[in-house]
């Protein structure tokens, strides 16, 4: 099970993804993002403090906008993530492509910054 | 004994008696007109006669259930031509009588006796070939009570025949009650005429049209027997004979005349019983019409078939909405173009209850329809037809009268559509269900190929040992590990897990072995293998998709191991001299995740110098991942605490440890993962140490 909210302010689209991805809900992931890069955003924050698991095919989300992320000049930062989480991440070796904050205050000011 | 030979017995046996009938009879009408006494008892000759009927009767009864189908005007049939035959034959008779007018010979008193006798024989064959008829007829459907009737009455008519053949003197009158009894019984008999109600049209008026020859004959043969009365020939013509006989044509002529009377009764109502009979064909044929190599297009044929004849509807379709949203029409005197235009009509004029759920039913139908020009249908009825809880179509019936659907007709029209729908749904079902087993054949195969990609042994050199398990959660799965000597003293080892699991999985799976064996034999640093294989990958992995992998390059002259990882779950390092063990901590970054020439940046390579008894684990997240019921993953330390536990064991035995451990954490063997692991442990005396 997955909820994803989006709320836009100050330039900046924030996603809170809460519950679990896995194979079946990392399509609604998928929309969320795609829609997000196709709209035009410029700063984009996927919140995932609520985010308790993530599959394999939820990486592979990720993943596969990396190179749309770079290519468009998008600003997207993820933030939020439990140890768990993280974890996964670095295993795979994510947090070396995309920005990874810790809390969302960091998340922001990242945003602010660029 | 059977019955050919019974048949043939009892006709033989008959004629032998008949003509010992005869010659007793001639003999002792001999001896009293010469005044010889013969020595023949007077009793003899009908003693002749009863073995006679007696046998005749044999005859008759075994011919008659020879007869095996129902089917009654066959049976009638019979008896018309046994009485053809018999009344001919009688006939001729008279008519040589005739001829001889008053000459010499036609006073003869033997002449006459043989043309009596000649003529009961042929009385006798008629009568009981009917009665054996009449008893087949009203035993049809018989209950146990009519069957007691019906052996009382046989018996009693029997007796009549004992009667007369034994010398007692019984008073007249007494026979003429007999008589009166048995005419009773036969009269509560003859109401049993189940069998009138299975006639069609047509075998009724065959029926009727032989039963009033046979009563014809019946009368000829009545007029023959007591209409003339010739005193001097009647000493067999005792009066229990004549019991007999006039019980008997009584008998038959009742059952025959009520059996008249009930099929011209019947005649006005024979067609809605053929109609329910027709209906009950249908409905055997609609819930028949299921098998795997027909299809559905039978089931909505016969429905439409059904549907027709069980209303007498005169137009017809039944239309299936595709999957395409085209529409197929089984159709019966009705063309497209008219169908369309009265579902137009009805779809304009917002016609409730037709071809809608809705129980508004309208009732301004027949004024609508009346509109539709050129067309005269008067009533229409559309029923749904669901499958599966979906409605796949519509049958739609029409009449050129008003009212044409009664209660009666629809309900029994439901009751098609719902067989017909049960039959459609078994169709497919069945049909799901070969598929399916299809399928599962073609995984078994799938299954077959890719254990054959997993290598039975692994390559080893004298340093050490290895042992590999893994497990896919679905039929195929996404794990791999592999090995290839590079030279004497260079082993490659990977191990790998593609994201997802299933057939998919398993693809790329294979595209890794591939990708594995081309590449190693190169003899590659870990590094550069990994970004070759990138490359490589990256062209065949979808979107979303990617492998993680740990490459290890064992090389026995350094006694080191070289490593790169690819996103893949640390490896477990036992360090046997410092007794501890440690998860390698070395950067990298999936396969396919970046799908350019940067790749090769995120990838690091390390080496590690191995002495004896040290141990490394490699695993896939099915492991680490592995859940109990409570939500707890396996985890890395528990993975750790298992392995330090077993470091003395070889490593089959710590394969085999973890794997138990694994299990009855999760409680079941169950994982909802593909689950892999090799276990190296290097030996106790290694190679030129």
């Amino acid at each position: 099970m997955i909820d994803i909210k989006t709320i836009k302010e100050a330039e900046v689209l924030t996603m809170n993804v809460v519950g679990d991805v896995d194979a079946s809900s990392s399509i609604e992931l998928d929309t969320a993002l795609q829609a997000a890069i196709e709209s035009k955003e410029e700063k984009i924050l996927v919140d995932c403090t609520n985010l308790n698991y993530i599959s394999s095919a939820g990486l592979g989300v990720f993943m596969s906008y990396i190179q749309d992320i770079k290519a468009n000049d998008i600003k997207m930062v993820i933030c939020g993530l439990n140890e768990k989480v993280f974890n996964v991440f670095e295993i795979l070796g994510l947090h070396q492509l995309l920005t990874i904050k810790t809390t969302k205050e960091e998340a922001k000011s990242h945003l602010g910054e660029v | 004994m059977p019955q050919k030979v019974i048949i043939r017995l009892s006709a033989g046996f008959a004629f032998i008696f008949w003509l010992l009938y005869l010659f007793t009879d001639l003999f002792i009408l001999f001896s009293k007109s010469t005044g010889i006494n013969s020595g023949i008892h007077e009793a003899i000759p009908n003693l002749m006669l009863n073995l006679f009927i007696a046998t005749l009767y044999l005859y008759f009864k075994y011919k008659v259930n020879r007869i095996e189908s129902v089917n009654f005007t066959d049976l009638l049939w019979n008896i018309f031509v046994t009485g053809l035959l018999a009344t001919l034959g009688s006939l001729a008779l008279r008519m040589f009588v005739l001829a001889l007018g008053n000459s010499k010979l036609a006073q003869n008193i033997f002449l006459i006796d043989t043309f009596y006798i000649m003529n009961m024989g042929l009385v006798s064959l008629f009568l009981v070939a009917v009665f054996a008829v009449w008893k087949r007829l009203i035993l049809y459907q018989k209950s146990k009570f009519l069957l007691k009737i019906w052996t009382t009455f046989e018996y009693t008519l029997v007796l009549s025949l004992v009667f007369n053949v034994l010398p007692i003197n019984i008073p007249e009158s007494y026979s003429q009650y007999y008589v009166v009894l048995l005419v009773l019984m036969g009269l509560f008999l003859s109401v049993n005429m189940r069998w009138v109600a299975y006639l069609n049209f047509k075998q009724k008026w065959k029926s009727i049209l032989l039963i009033l020859l046979v009563i014809l004959y019946l009368g000829y043969f009545a007029n023959i027997l007591f209409g003339s009365t010739d005193p001097e020939v009647a000493i067999t013509n005792t009066i229990w004979s004549n019991v007999f006989l006039i019980a008997l044509i009584t008998f038959t002529f009742i059952y025959s005349l009520f059996s008249l009377l009930v099929i011209l009764f019947n005649l006005p109502t024979s067609s809605v019983f053929e109609q329910k009979l027709e209906e009950v064909l249908n409905f055997q044929r609609l819930s028949q019409s299921i098998q795997a190599d027909q299809n559905e297009g039978q089931v909505y044929q016969i429905l439409l078939d059904s549907a027709i004849s069980a209303v007498m509807a005169d137009a017809a379709w039944i239309e299936l909405n595709q999957e395409d949203g085209s529409i197929d029409y089984f159709r019966h005197q009705i063309n497209n173009d008219e169908i369309v235009k009265i579902k137009d009509y009805i779809l304009k004029n917002k016609i409730t209850g037709i071809f809608d759920n809705s129980t508004d039913k309208s009732l301004k139908i027949e004024k609508h329809l009346a509109k539709l020009k050129g067309q005269g249908y008067k009533s229409i009825l559309g029923i749904d037809l669901n499958v599966q809880g979906q409605q796949i179509g519509t049958l739609a019936l029409l009449k050129e009268v008003t009212d044409g659907f009664d209660k009666e007709t629809t309900n029994i029209l439901k009751t098609f559509v719902s067989q017909a729908e049960v039959s459609v749904e078994n169709y497919r079902l069945l049909n799901q269900a070969i598929v399916n087993e299809r399928y599962k054949e073609e995984l078994k195969i799938a299954q077959k190929v890719q254990s054959s990609l997993l290598p039975d042994k692994l390559d080893t050199n004298t340093d050490y040992d290895i042992a590999a398990f893994s497990i896919a959660a679905d039929e195929v799965g996404g794990d791999y590990y592999d090995s290839f000597r590079i030279n004497e003293n260079r082993v490659a080892i990977i191990i790998g897990d593609v994201s997802g699991k299933g057939t998919s999985a398993a693809f790329h799976m294979s595209q890794m072995k591939g990708v594995f064996q081309s590449l190693a034999q190169l003899d590659l640093s870990s590094k550069d293998f990994l970004a070759k294989a990138n490359t490589a990958i990256s062209n065949c992995l979808e979107k979303t998709s990617f492998i993680t992998t740990a490459f290890f390059i064992i090389d026995q002259s350094s006694k080191t191991i070289e490593f790169s990882r690819a996103g893949h779950c640390p490896t477990l390092f036992y360090d046997k001299k410092a007794k501890t063990a440690t998860y390698f901590t070395n950067q990298g970054l999936g396969l396919g995740i970046l799908r350019n020439d940067d790749f090769h940046k995120y990838i690091q390579v390390n080496k590690q110098a191995y002495t004896h008894d040290d141990i490394m684990v490699l695993y896939t997240d099915g492991i680490t991942e592995a859940k109990n019921s409570k939500g707890d993953e396996y985890g890395y330390d528990r993975l750790k605490d298992t392995i330090l536990l077993h470091v003395k064991e070889t490593p089959e035995v710590i394969q085999r440890k973890l794997i138990e451990d694994l299990y009855s954490f999760t409680g079941t063997e169950f994982i909802d993962d593909d689950y892999t692991t090799l276990v190296i442990k290097f030996k106790k005396e290694l190679a030129s140490e």
